[in-house]
């Protein structure tokens, strides 16, 4: 029997896990970076002060890597608060500039206890080709050194601090750096944001480095450089079908609806399907109502963000149901005319879907229902409690906005669970997820899983 | 009388005090096309007929371009650039000029505004012993009113920021604190997406800045009775009744003080088959008083709409100045007219802002007799 103090606790730490896989502290559609900042703040200082060892295994979820950052150093700020092997794994699966970027903030807030060092060492220490790291991130790895006190040995050090005093490098890359300097052809042998520079000093026309730099760049680099390296006449060869679905479809969405091509909509299902996995075509019959109205468009930082979320979703639903229909808010079909316009007729989309009396269906949507407001709500309650007793029909409301005036996504209604998205990969965990919002499941259940998570890791 | 039809009334959207109507029209008017001109920081001077200048800072003037024969126009922005701007100060011959054969810049609100300052500018017709020499010699010159800026009404840009545009959508209803700010309606929707960033630069009157300061606007959220619903044909009407009922009492209610304000309408240009307008409002106290411009079509369909909302000094100003003029400036009659006596008149007079044309030794005279 659940007491009412763990309800309210379940309802929190649902309510931190939606905040921190959805809100990257950056500017949003309705509220502004800062107020996402100060809000995302509040609620960490919240958690921690009042679940610490929740919101410690919260590391174990599919947290965005912002939030993942703060969690690390706010763990790091209190001698004795987290596991260190929960805080090492989820370093090694973030990006190495985020993970520069948040010794860097240990730095400027002065946590330096004999863990973080030890952190920073192993994390250092796993690194592939640390040589490699040294060119690319070059102040952040010196950074990171002076800050644990390390010596990486060899002519790092040397490179790292005085990198004058040597004539010459044994370690290819290093010598690379060194010679670019005053040789053309050396900077090639360099990764691409550092060759870019060096180009720049030499003077190199932008088509040619383009042409030569390509075998280096990076898997995202060669996606993001495809548009600008087009003009220039040089091909990035980036391969689509291998990208982050909702990468792909951020990219699709980046160009006017007329210069969008049909390989990108062949990329995206087969990014799908290979997400889908053996999951593929086993969620029976499932209709999706995908909100393209004009809050999708989401803020100048994050261009179409919560657009390019459900583009992703209706082509990886597409994979996982058996049969499947998407119904977009403007009544517009193929994903490859989307653009973010219009307003939000939540509710009379979600009577459009229930005609269909699918076995699942899901909202994708910030949950702005505007046209007019509160009739998704009415339309989800008069269902539940009316038409569908049984909840015959299982709905999820996912969103892809973090409001920062309520420190939690916005919902459609208390009848439906709703949680946040960040990667379209992630959906199916998603709506395991979405179990416990509904309020079926208890506390112990929700602590079971969190710890299951952070075993299966 | 101000007739909406052929614009539907869409859900509202608030945003903190600002609650934002679309009108959508099935529709579009295709002959007649309005587009933005942005002037900038600068100064702009119009020379009137009776060779005196007009200053003004206008942030924009609008281009209606039409055809004579009812075919497609094309905005003006499609066909020259944006203004040179290498001038610091613009000089419009007139108020309302046309640029070009079927093409008139016109500068919003502007008009009715002129046409609200302009009212019995003359000052008093007979020469009553009252009235002072300098009201007898420059009329009400220097007429002033005072207005805000749409940017300085406190979250409208934000408001204006936020809010989805509907397909199709040609005009807004603009409240405040659920007092209407401003109506605007366009002939076609291109021209309303072009010319929705506009609303902030507009005038707006003293009453909206200090209500978006005070009072924040609820959704008006969708109802339905659970009891009257047995199958989702049911729960599609109730939903469809919701959004009527929506539109039913917006119309009646919200916008219905907007509907009855004009009382008196003067044209003053005509664009082929269209006529520009301007309207002023009976200037009836406790209740709303709009003034505002208007296009309509030969068969009085509207086109284009553009109004301000007076706040209470300035209708009081309004009424008392259709009152004297009613009664040809006779402080005695006018006073009879109002229920009241001379010296309570006069100082009513005064502390509307028209202290200057009444004699300073009557006026003395007025608030003895008070004390």
């Amino acid at each position: 029997m659940d007491t009412y103090a763990d309800l309210i606790e379940c309802e929190d730490v649902l309510l931190f896990a939606n905040a921190a896989i959805t809100s990257t502290g950056q500017r949003e559609f309705h509220s502004s970076g800062h107020e996402q900042r100060l809000s995302l703040d509040f609620l960490h200082r919240y958690i921690q002060g009042n679940y610490p060892d929740v919101y410690a295994a919260t590391l174990a979820l599919d947290i965005n890597d912002h939030n993942a950052a703060l969690i690390v150093r706010n763990l790091l700020k209190r001698p004795g608060a987290g596991d260190g092997k929960l805080i090492a794994w989820r370093l090694a699966r973030m990006s190495p500039p985020r993970v520069y970027r948040l010794f860097r903030n240990l730095r400027r807030d002065g946590i330096n206890n004999r863990r973080t060092r030890a952190i920073i060492r192993d994390w250092l220490a796993a690194r592939p080709d640390i040589a490699f790291d040294a060119v690319k991130y070059r102040s952040a790895v010196k950074a990171a050194v002076r800050h644990a006190h390390l010596r990486l040995g060899g002519e790092l050090d040397d490179f790292l601090f005085t990198p004058r005093d040597r004539v010459r490098f044994g370690t290819p890359v290093l010598e690379a750096w060194r010679r670019a300097h005053y040789e053309k052809a050396a900077l090639y042998e360099l990764p691409y944001t550092v060759a870019e520079g060096f180009a720049a000093r030499h003077g190199i026309g932008r088509e040619v480095f383009l042409e030569r730099i390509t075998p280096r760049l990076t898997r995202l680099e060669r996606l993001r450089l495809t548009e600008s390296a087009r003009k220039d006449g040089a091909d990035t060869e980036a391969d689509l079908a291998a990208m982050p679905l909702v990468r792909l479809a951020s990219y699709l969405l980046s160009g006017p609806p007329v210069e969008r091509r049909a390989d990108l909509a062949s990329a995206l299902q087969a990014a799908a399907a290979r997400v889908a996995g053996p999951r593929k075509g086993t969620w029976g019959s499932v209709v999706a109502v995908l909100d393209d109205s004009f809050s999708s468009y989401g803020s100048p930082v994050k261009r179409r963000r919560p657009l390019a979320i459900a583009v992703a979703c209706d082509y990886l639903l597409e994979a996982l149901a058996g049969s499947y229909q998407g119904r977009w808010l403007s009544r517009r079909a193929d994903p490859l005319e989307m653009r973010p316009v219009g307003p939000t007729p939540l509710g009379q989309r979600i009577i459009d879907a229930l005609e269909q009396r699918p076995d699942r269906l899901v909202i994708v949507s910030d949950g702005w229902d505007n046209a007019p407001p509160g009739l998704a709500a009415e339309v989800l309650r008069v269902w539940r409690r009316r038409l569908d007793p049984a909840g015959e029909v299982s709905i999820v409301h996912l969103n892809p906005v973090y409001d920062a005036e309520q420190f939690d996504v916005r919902r459609l209604s208390p009848l439906v669970p709703t949680v946040g998205i960040r990667d379209a990969e992630d959906l199916p965990a998603l709506v395991e997820l979405a179990a416990f919002a509904q309020g079926r499941t208890g506390l112990g259940e929700l602590r079971a899983y969190l710890e299951d998570r952070a075993a299966r890791r | 009388m101000i007739d909406l039809a052929g614009l539907a009334t869409c859900p509202a959207q608030t945003w903190g005090s600002v609650r934002l109507v679309p009108l959508v029209r099935a529709e579009p008017i295709t002959d007649l096309r309005l587009n933005a001109k942005v002037y900038g920081d600068e100064l702009s001077m119009a020379s009137l007929p009776d060779k005196t200048l007009y200053t003004a800072y206008v942030p924009h003037a609008f281009v209606a371009s039409w055809t004579d024969d009812g075919t497609p126009a094309a905005a003006y922005g499609t066909q020259l650039g944006r203004p040179l701007r290498h001038m610091c100060i613009r000089t419009h011959r007139r108020m309302v000029r046309r640029v070009d054969k079927n093409r008139l810049r016109f500068l919003p609100l502007h008009l009715a505004l002129e046409g609200f300052l302009a009212l019995h500018f003359g000052g008093p017709s007979m020469v009553w012993e009252e009235w002072s020499r300098q009201a007898i010699a420059h009329g009400l010159s220097p007429r002033v009113e005072e207005a805000y800026s749409g940017a300085e009404v406190r979250g409208l840009d934000d408001a204006l920021r936020v809010f989805e545009i509907y397909p199709g959508q040609c005009g807004l209803l603009l409240y405040v604190g659920d007092t209407l700010a401003s109506a605007f309606v366009v002939p076609h929707p291109d021209d309303y997406r072009a010319l929705h960033p506009t609303l902030v630069r507009d005038l707006y009157g003293e009453l909206i800045y200090e209500y978006a300061m005070f009072y924040p606007a609820r959704d008006f959220l969708a109802v339905i009775d659970e009891t009257r619903v047995s199958s989702l044909e049911d729960l599609r009407a109730q939903a469809v009744r919701a959004e009527r009922e929506w539109a039913d009492f917006h119309d009646s209610v919200m916008a219905a003080g907007l509907l009855l304000a004009p009382a008196r309408e003067e044209e003053v240009y005509r664009l082929g088959r269209f006529a520009l307008r301007r309207f002023l409002p009976s200037f009836e106290r406790q209740r709303e008083n709009h003034i505002g411009e208007t296009i309509v079509d030969e068969s009085g369909r509207l086109a284009y709409l553009k109004t301000f909302r007076l706040s209470e000094a300035q209708s009081r100003r309004g009424y008392l100045l259709s009152v004297l003029a009613e009664h040809d400036w006779s402080l005695p009659t006018a006073a009879s007219a109002l229920g009241t006596d001379v010296a309570t008149l006069g100082l009513r007079l005064e502390r509307a802002g028209f202290g200057h044309l009444l004699r300073q030794d009557m006026l003395d005279a007025y608030r003895k007799a008070k004390r």
